[in-house]
C-alpha cells in the first residue's frame, strides 16, 4: 500500500479552482517534494491530505484512510508542520514540546527532538522570544515528536540560516532512513534537489511536471552547454552529448583552462516549466 | 484522555497567568467595580442590617462568573482559532473534548479565584456576613451551573466572532447590557419596567444574581426580588435549560478554523 494516493483532487474557493484535478502517488519511505509558485495550490493540497481542509472532488487515501473522516489513531500516525503558526507564544520550548508529546502513544522525548532541531540552547526560552527561524524549528520539533509514519512539511525551512538548513536536511534524511514517508513543499530548489526522491511541480492547481530531480521536465535529456576560449573568442556549443566534442578539443590541444560544461540546474528546468505556462 | 484534558488545563492556566494584562483586566475588573459601586452607594438601603455594598458584593458574583466564563471562553477560542492553536491541536490525536475540558478547567480555576476575591472584598471591606452551611450548598450548585452555562455560551458565541481583535468589543455588548437589566448593577430589579424584567428573565444572568443574593443576604431581602421570593427551584430550572441550549448552540456553531468552512 502506498502512503498517499490521490486521484482527480479538486478544491474550489468561492467558485474559483485552486486545485484543478491532480493525481499523486507517494510511496512508503519516499521523500516527495511539491514545488510551485506562490498560489499554485501547494498548501491547499497538503492541508487536504492532512485533514485540515475539505475537498470538492477526487479520491484521497492517506495511510489507507480518507483524511476527511479519519480519526485519532490515524492522526497519531502523521506529523504536521503547517506553513504558518504562532501559537503557544507564552510557553517555553520544552513545555510546548512536552505537552504535545503527551498526545501520542509512543512519542520521542522532548529533549531528544529539541536536540534534533538544534534548539537545546533555547529550550527554556518562551516561544514568543525566539527568532523567526528558531520559531520554525519548534514547529518542526512538534511535527516529529509523535514519531510519525508520514510527515507533512509545508515550507519547513523558511527563515532557516544556511547551517540550520543543512542540519534540517540531515534530520530529514535520518527520518527517511528510519522509514518515515515525507511530503514537503519548498521554494528552495536546492532543497528539493538535495532531499527529494521524487518531485512534482504544481502551477495553477495542476501538476505540470513530475519526476526525479535528475529527470524532471526532460532535464536529463536536455544535454549540456560546452564553452571554451579560442584566442580572444568565447565559443559555446549546446549538445545532447558533449563526449565527442570534448575528446576533439583535447586532441586538438585547445586551451582548456576556461572550459565549462554546464547542464540545466533544477532551477533552470523549473523556471522553464513555469515560464512555458505563462 | 483524562491526562490529556488535565494537561490542557495546566497549559491553559499557565498561559493565562503569563499574560499579565489579561490577568489584570479580566480578573481584577469585577473586584474593582465592586469597590467602586460599594463605596459610591454605601449604605443607601432602607432594609435593616443590609447595605447596598453587600447587595453589590453578592450580585457581582454573577458578573464575575459571566466575564470569566463567557468572555474568557469566547475570546480565548477566537484567539486559539486565529493564532493556530486549534489547528495545531486538530492535527494531533488530542480529542476535541480534552481541549474543551482544558478550557473549562481554566474557567473554573479563574471563577473560583474570582469568587473568592469578590467574597473577600465583600467580607473585609463591606462587612458582608458569611452564610451558614445550607446556603453554601446552594452556592455550590449555583456556582457550578453558572460556570457551565457561561462557558458553553462562550464557546457558542466564539463561532460568530470572526477576528480575535473584535472579540472583546462583541462579547462585552451582551455582558454589559445583561448586567444593567439583570439586577447586578441596578437593584432592586423592580425599579425596571416590567417588560424589561421579562426580557432579563429569559437570560441566565438575572437568575444567577438572584441566587447569589439568596446565598449571602438575609431572608428578608427576598421582598426586593421581582417575584418577592428567592425562587430557587426556578433558578435551577432556568440555568439547567440554558445548559442544554448552550450545548446545542456549541455543537451547531463550533468551527476548527476560520478559513475552511
Ligand atoms: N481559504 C482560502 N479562501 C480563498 N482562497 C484561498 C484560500 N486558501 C487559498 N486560497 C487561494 O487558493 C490558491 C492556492 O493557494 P495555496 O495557499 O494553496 O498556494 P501555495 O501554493 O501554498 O502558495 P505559497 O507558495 O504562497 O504558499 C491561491 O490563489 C489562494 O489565493
Ligand atoms: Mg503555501
Amino acid at each position: 500500500m502506498e502512503a498517499i494516493e490521490v486521484t482527480g483532487l479538486r478544491k474550489t474557493y468561492q467558485g474559483r479552482e485552486a486545485v484543478a484535478g491532480i493525481d499523486l502517488v507517494v510511496a512508503r519511505g519516499e521523500i516527495f517534494a511539491l514545488l510551485g509558485p506562490n498560489g499554485a495550490g501547494k498548501t491547499t493540497t497538503v492541508e487536504i491530505l492532512e485533514g485540515h481542509r475539505r475537498r470538492n472532488g477526487g479520491d484521497v487515501r492517506v495511510l489507507g484512510e480518507d483524511p476527511g473522516t479519519a480519526g485519532r489513531s490515524w492522526r497519531s500516525r502523521i506529523g504536521i508542520v503547517l506553513q504558518d503558526a504562532d501559537d503557544a507564544a507564552d510557553l517555553t520550548v520544552t513545555e510546548m514540546v512536552r505537552h504535545v508529546a503527551g498526545f501520542y502513544p509512543e512519542p520521542r522525548t522532548a529533549d531528544e527532538v529539541i536536540e534534533l532541531v538544534g534548539l537545546t540552547a533555547k529550550k527554556t526560552s518562551k516561544i514568543r522570544t525566539l527568532s523567526g527561524g528558531q520559531r520554525r524549528r519548534v514547529d518542526v520539533a512538534l511535527g516529529i515528536v509523535g514519531r510519525p509514519e508520514l510527515l507533512f512539511l509545508d515550507e519547513p525551512t523558511t527563515g532557516f540560516d544556511p547551517e540550520a538548513r543543512r542540519q534540517f536536511w540531515d534530520l530529514i534524511r535520518t527520518l527517511a532512513g528510519d522509514g518515515t514517508t515525507i511530503l514537503l513543499t519548498t521554494h528552495y530548489l536546492d532543497e528539493a534537489e538535495a532531499l527529494a526522491d521524487r518531485l512534482a511541480v504544481l502551477a495553477g492547481g495542476q501538476i505540470v511536471a513530475e519526476g526525479t530531480p535528475a529527470t524532471l521536465g526532460g532535464r536529463a535529456a536536455a544535454g549540456a552547454k560546452v564553452s571554451w576560449q579560442e584566442g580572444d573568442r568565447t565559443r559555446t556549443e549546446q549538445l545532447a552529448d558533449p563526449t565527442e566534442l570534448l575528446r576533439k578539443l583535447v586532441a586538438d590541444g585547445a586551451d582548456l583552462r576556461t572550459l565549462t560544461v554546464t547542464r540545466p540546474t533544477l532551477e533552470d528546468t523549473y523556471l522553464t516549466l513555469i515560464g512555458a505556462r505563462k | 484522555m483524562t491526562s490529556m484534558s488535565l494537561a490542557r488545563g495546566h497549559v491553559e492556566v499557565l498561559q493565562f497567568l503569563r499574560d499579565r494584562t489579561s490577568v489584570v483586566f479580566t480578573f481584577l475588573f469585577p473586584a474593582l467595580l465592586l469597590l467602586l459601586f460599594g463605596t459610591i452607594f454605601g449604605d443607601s438601603y432602607d432594609q435593616a442590617g443590609v447595605s447596598a455594598s453587600q447587595v453589590y458584593a453578592s450580585s457581582m458574583l454573577a458578573y464575575g462568573i459571566l466575564t470569566t466564563g463567557f468572555v474568557t471562553m469566547g475570546a480565548g477560542l477566537a484567539m486559539d482559532r486565529e493564532d493556530g492553536t486549534l489547528k495545531r491541536l486538530r492535527g494531533t490525536p488530542l480529542p476535541l473534548t480534552s481541549y474543551l475540558i482544558g478550557k473549562l478547567i481554566l474557567v473554573l480555576t479563574m471563577a473560583v479565584a474570582e469568587a473568592a476575591l469578590l467574597i473577600l472584598v465583600g467580607v473585609v471591606v463591606f462587612d458582608m456576613p458569611l452564610p451558614d452551611a445550607s446556603h453554601w450548598l446552594t452556592f455550590a450548585w449555583l456556582f457550578g451551573l453558572s460556570v457551565i452555562v457561561c462557558t458553553l455560551l462562550g464557546v457558542a458565541v466564539s463561532g460568530i466572532v470572526k477576528h480575535a481583535r473584535s472579540a472583546g468589543a462583541i462579547l462585552n455588548v451582551p455582558v454589559v447590557i445583561l448586567q444593567f437589566i439583570s439586577g447586578v448593577f441596578i437593584h432592586p430589579i423592580t425599579q425596571l419596567p416590567t417588560w424589561l424584567i421579562t426580557v432579563a428573565s429569559l437570560f441566565p444572568v438575572k437568575w444567577m444574581a438572584q441566587g447569589f443574593r439568596y446565598v449571602f443576604l438575609p431572608d428578608s431581602m427576598k421582598s426586593l426580588e421581582a417575584a418577592g421570593a428567592w425562587e430557587l427551584g426556578r433558578i435551577a430550572m432556568v440555568l439547567g435549560a440554558w445548559c442544554v441550549i448552550g450545548l446545542v448552540l456549541c455543537l451547531a456553531t463550533f468551527r476548527w478554523s476560520e478559513k475552511d468552512r
